[in-house]
């Protein structure tokens, strides 16, 4: 590690420093609650997981060069700079063990948003060279390839294939006007194809018109989970650049947590500018469809089902109540975990955790917390709105042996649409 | 300087003194932190964040609802003690609301002086009870530095030396009514560059937190 980097990644850090980060360090009093909200310090009892303690270089850099007594102490020489070594051992700090969930930000009584801090600190990280190698291989393979999986355009064209066989339903591709432009997790594509025609049939059932951009169709934003703005900047750009060209009204965000963040939130503050078109999740299209009498479903399901909220919907996200609305539809015993909506436990791999094979062991430690919720509740099934929390749920279970089916939200609606040719037939 | 003369001058200049640096050290903190600016969020907005805001200015001061995390009783019973009882202590004394009025010319009624002198007493117990677990528990020994117990001990000396002052335990009472009054000052001088900052910015702090977060629809 050079000099010159460890400088590079000092200067981006100072860039991050803004009024907010500033009232929030002056605040803190080392009281300790945002351990208890932390999934990763309740789950390893581990001190160095403190959320606050995952910022101390940041804070330190705060210290040393925005306020009047940091400076005089470094002038003194009574202040430590930071260093490469440091940054080393913080790794693990700011990237294996942070979803980025937020929890934190939503219990601490001074009312530091820590999560905000993090993700500026992730800038500096990588900047300085201290980013996972995981993220660095996703990185690259998303402005390589398109996606951080590398899952390229054919392999999607081979599930719209797919999708043909099973349903008869055509994947539109590059359509111009159409209203809604859809974007998907390369997870979702290689994983969990059902989401790709369950939004085909419920769309058709709707009547609304739809497309996927042959050239951005990804919607994952691996630029944001390692802290480098310009890269995700660009990913962002690329499908703003699809939407503008295809004239859509509308860019659906799929079910995935941090894609949802990355382009609804993050994405028109690292472009520089507004949008020209709505973006929604597509739990908040399947509400608006519901209102408006065009979501049709038949059949209950009897069993005992709960919904995990991917944080980045919910406390980070604001989307609280479609779900709910949603899942009702379909589900006759729908319960709540004790912790729900916007108080939710993280499933233990959000944030780019997923993507760091570092954090593969303390992910899965990360997961007791849901498994203790679940076995609480003692129900049949999970339903989720993201690939990234259904994955690590899944395998999750499977590590503790539990037998729980995992399914995502847009996916149990369409099983449940009311058959098309029979609506039809009863109107007439 | 016998002890008179030295709580005349703790009384009058030495309050002065120590008034104009924690007035002027605020402004400073406070500068420090608003000129800093913030980037104009371009996303397109579900509330504007301002009633959010506010209203976690204060929420995150009230006990935390049935669905909140399980905090740890402790920290909360005794934080609320210390606090509540710090409170009522430097705002309904009689002598204190004394020294507001002749600086500021506000005033209000006071509580009897044995009712505040309970809040002292709970005050006292609660920071003894804190330091104890600070020290005791992994978790907070493991995340405290030196700030934290020099602002433990920059707010527990003016306690207690006001309360054996008023009860006169041990040392003559002008002596310890110059002790007192000197510990306030001191904590007054240091306050705007320790953690006792906290008092003030947690509003702000708050304020950014709930602000952002209303913004994006939900109430933090």
């Amino acid at each position: 590690m050079s000099k010159t980097s460890l400088e590079r990644g000092l200067n981006i850090l100072r860039e991050q420093i803004d009024s907010p980060t500033a009232a929030f360090f002056s605040s803190c009093v080392h009281c300790g609650l945002c351990a208890q909200a932390c999934l990763f310090y309740t789950e390893t009892c581990n001190p160095a997981y403190i959320p606050i303690r995952k910022l101390e270089p940041m804070r330190r850099l705060w210290e040393q060069e925005y306020t009047l007594t940091g400076k005089l102490k470094k002038l003194l020489g009574l202040s430590r700079p930071i260093t490469h070594e440091e940054l080393e051992q913080w790794q693990e700090l700011v990237y294996n063990s942070c979803s980025l969930c937020g929890r934190c930000s939503l219990v601490c009584p001074a009312g530091l948003d820590l999560t905000y801090m993090i993700r500026k600190f992730r800038e500096g990280m990588a900047a300085s060279g201290h980013a996972p190698e995981g993220l660095i291989g996703a990185t690259t393979r998303a402005v390589e390839l398109g996606s951080p999986m590398g899952v390229t355009l054919k392999a999607l064209e081979a599930q719209a294939k797919h999708v043909k066989a099973d349903s008869g339903l055509d994947i539109p591709f590059d359509v111009e006007g159409a209203e809604y432009l859809v974007l998907l997790s390369s997870m979702e594509i290689i994983n969990y194809p059902e989401y790709l025609q369950a939004v085909a049939r419920i769309f058709h059932q709707a009547k609304k018109t739809w497309t996927i951009s042959s050239e951005a169709f990804e919607a994952t934003n691996s630029g944001i989970q390692i802290g480098v703005s310009d890269i995700a900047a660009e990913l962002v750009q690329r499908v703003v650049d699809a939407a503008e060209k295809l004239r859509v009204k509308t860019v659906i965000s799929p079910e995935c947590g941090h894609a949802y963040t990355a382009i609804r939130w993050e994405g028109p503050n690292l472009i520089g500018r507004p949008f020209g078109f709505r973006v929604r999740h597509i739990l908040e299209v399947l509400d608006e469809l519901r209102e408006q009498g065009l979501l049709q479903v038949e059949g209950v399901e009897d069993a005992r089902m709960t919904f995990h909220d991917p944080c980045q919907l919910v406390r980070r996200g604001g989307v609280i109540e479609a779900p709910r609305n949603l899942i009702r539809m379909v589900a006759r015993n729908f319960v709540e975990m004790k912790d729900h909506g916007k108080m939710n436990w993280c499933c233990g791999a959000g944030g780019g955790v997923s993507a760091n094979e570092d954090a593969a062991e303390i992910r899965l430690k990360a997961f007791k917390r849901k498994k203790k919720q679940l076995e609480r509740l003692q129900v049949d099934g999970l339903v989720t709105a993201c690939a990234n929390c259904r994955i690590q749920i899944e395998e999750g279970l499977e590590e503790n042996d539990m037998d729980m089916p995992v399914i995502g939200l847009t996916e149990m609606l369409a099983s449940h649409l009311k058959d098309e040719e029979a609506r039809e037939g009863g109107a007439t | 300087m016998n002890s008179a003369e030295f709580l005349l001058w703790v009384r009058g200049s030495g309050l002065q003194i120590a008034l104009w640096i924690f007035l002027f050290g605020m402004l400073i903190r406070l500068l420090e932190i608003f000129l800093l600016g913030r980037k104009k969020n371009l996303a397109e907005l579900r509330a504007s964040g301002t009633a959010a805001g506010l209203r976690t200015m204060i929420s995150r001061s009230l006990p935390p609802g049935g669905n909140i995390i399980h905090r740890p009783r402790f920290t909360f019973v005794a934080g609320y003690a210390f606090h509540i009882g710090l409170f009522v202590v430097i705002f309904f004394l009689t002598p204190h609301i004394q020294v507001i009025e002749s600086l500021t010319g506000l005033a209000w009624p006071a509580l009897p002086t044995p009712v505040v002198d309970i809040f002292t007493v709970i005050s006292l117990v609660a920071m003894l009870a804190l330091l104890w677990h600070r020290l005791a528990s992994r978790l907070l020994n493991f995340l405290s530095n030196g700030g934290d117990y020099l602002a433990w001990t920059l707010t527990f000396m003016p306690l207690l030396t006001g309360y054996m002052a008023y009860h006169h335990l041990w040392f003559p009472y002008t002596g310890l009514l110059a002790a007192h009054i000197l510990s306030v000052e001191l904590l007054l001088i240091l306050f705007p560059f320790t953690k006792l900052t906290h008092t003030f910015t947690i509003f702000i702090a708050r304020w950014y937190n709930g602000m952002m977060a209303g913004e994006k629809g939900v109430q933090s």
